[in-house]
């Protein structure tokens, strides 16, 4: 991968994966049954769905393949995407109707 | 049932047909979640080859993280080319959920030997710990030894695909076209793990505050963005329940 070594990926690749393990073994193994206070279970609660979207914001407004130019085609499909999954409650018919749309668009463009 | 006509065991340690009942239910009700863990599985496989790691990376990340969501977005954050230290804060930070499953499953399985609960830790995924808290919160008088059984039962069913599949991905992979839109893979499969969260309105105010920051901040250097973006999205959905329950109480007070 360009940019890293492979030694830094490696890295990476052990540091999330021993860092995500300890996440998991945290209150099952060290916490025992003492109870979680109430404004860490709070924030705990929001991590996935703030991280998960503010991680894509930029790249489904600006995407680097059209040179930061807000594209029609990504656009529909996220718009897809995001109200077949609110509606459906469902990730898998989510992707798909995202990837009939991505698939569609790039076919007819 | 043959099984309930056979003489109990007499060894403390063998296994009691309950134990393996519960098994075999945990195998069997994870059997639907491969619709769902195969495809995404490709997927990373094809993401993580295309975006320049080889096998035996693409393969590591799957193993020894073990964590969908976490994986897409290393890999994303290292296509950009962003910080070591940028990419491990924002992966681990959408694993903080795990540590919420962590503390819930601890009063159901708290009592089992230190070496069970160090291998469920290990496959805490999100579907193995929605398939446990249903389960368990059903059928409150299963014992420990079936709880673990339960577990033991459907990670096999959800863990060893995503490897497996991971793989295929990984190596069917290098025969897609370049022209297909693959940078696309990861936006799309964030919104649809996203949207089906929606469930109140602090979880939507907590996306829609860090999905404007992010955009607000997309100027900053690769992937620090999120570092800002996200707590403030969990502090003000963390706001909007406290609020929310506030006005509950002053209601019905």
């Amino acid at each position: 991968m360009a940019g890293y070594s492979d030694a830094t990926i490696w890295l990476v690749i052990l540091a999330l994966g021993i860092g995500t393990y300890l996440i998991r073994w945290s209150f099952l193994g060290a916490v025992g049954d003492r109870a979680v206070p109430d404004w860490a279970q709070r924030v705990l609660r929001y991590t996935a769905v703030s991280v998960l979207p503010a991680l894509i914001a930029p790249l489904v407004m600006w995407p680097a393949a059209t040179d930061g130019q807000p594209d029609p085609v990504r656009l529909s499909s996220a718009a897809a995407t995001l109200v077949v999954g609110l509606w459906s409650g469902s990730t898998l018919s989510a992707i798909l109707a995202g990837g009939v749309v991505l698939g569609l668009g790039t076919w007819l463009a | 049932m043959t099984q309930l006509s056979r003489p109990a065991p007499t060894t403390g340690r063998a296994e009691s047909p309950s134990v393996a009942r519960s098994f075999r239910t945990g195998f069997l009700q994870a059997l639907p979640f491969l619709l769902v863990l195969v495809p995404f599985a490709l997927l990373f496989g094809v993401v993580a080859t295309a975006a320049g790691l080889d096998l035996a990376q693409t393969m590591g990340f799957s193993v020894l993280v073990l964590a969908g969501a976490s994986q897409f977005s290393a890999v994303q954050l290292l296509s950009d080319h962003a910080p070591v230290l940028v990419v491990l804060a924002s992966s681990l930070a959408i694993n903080l959920r795990m540590a919420m499953y962590s503390a819930s499953l601890t009063p159901w399985l708290g009592r089992a030997p230190a070496w069970q609960r160090a291998l469920i830790a290990y496959v805490l995924i999100d579907q193995t710990y929605g398939m446990a808290i249903q389960r368990f919160e059903r059928q409150p008088r299963l014992t420990v030894p079936e709880r673990v059984a339960y577990l033991a039962g459907a990670t096999p069913v959800l863990c060893l695909p995503w490897m497996l599949f991971t793989y295929v991905g990984a190596t069917a992979g290098q025969m897609i076209p370049a022209a297909w839109p693959l940078d696309f893979a990861v936006p799309i499969t964030f919104l649809a793990m996203t949207a089906p969260m929606m469930r109140t309105l602090p979880h939507v105010v907590a996306a829609l505050v860090a999905v404007l920051s992010a955009l607000v901040l997309s100027d900053l250097p690769s992937g620090t963005g999120v570092l800002i973006a996200a707590p403030l999205g969990m502090a003000a959905g963390a706001g909007a329940e406290a609020w929310q329950s506030r006005r509950r109480i002053r209601r019905n007070g």
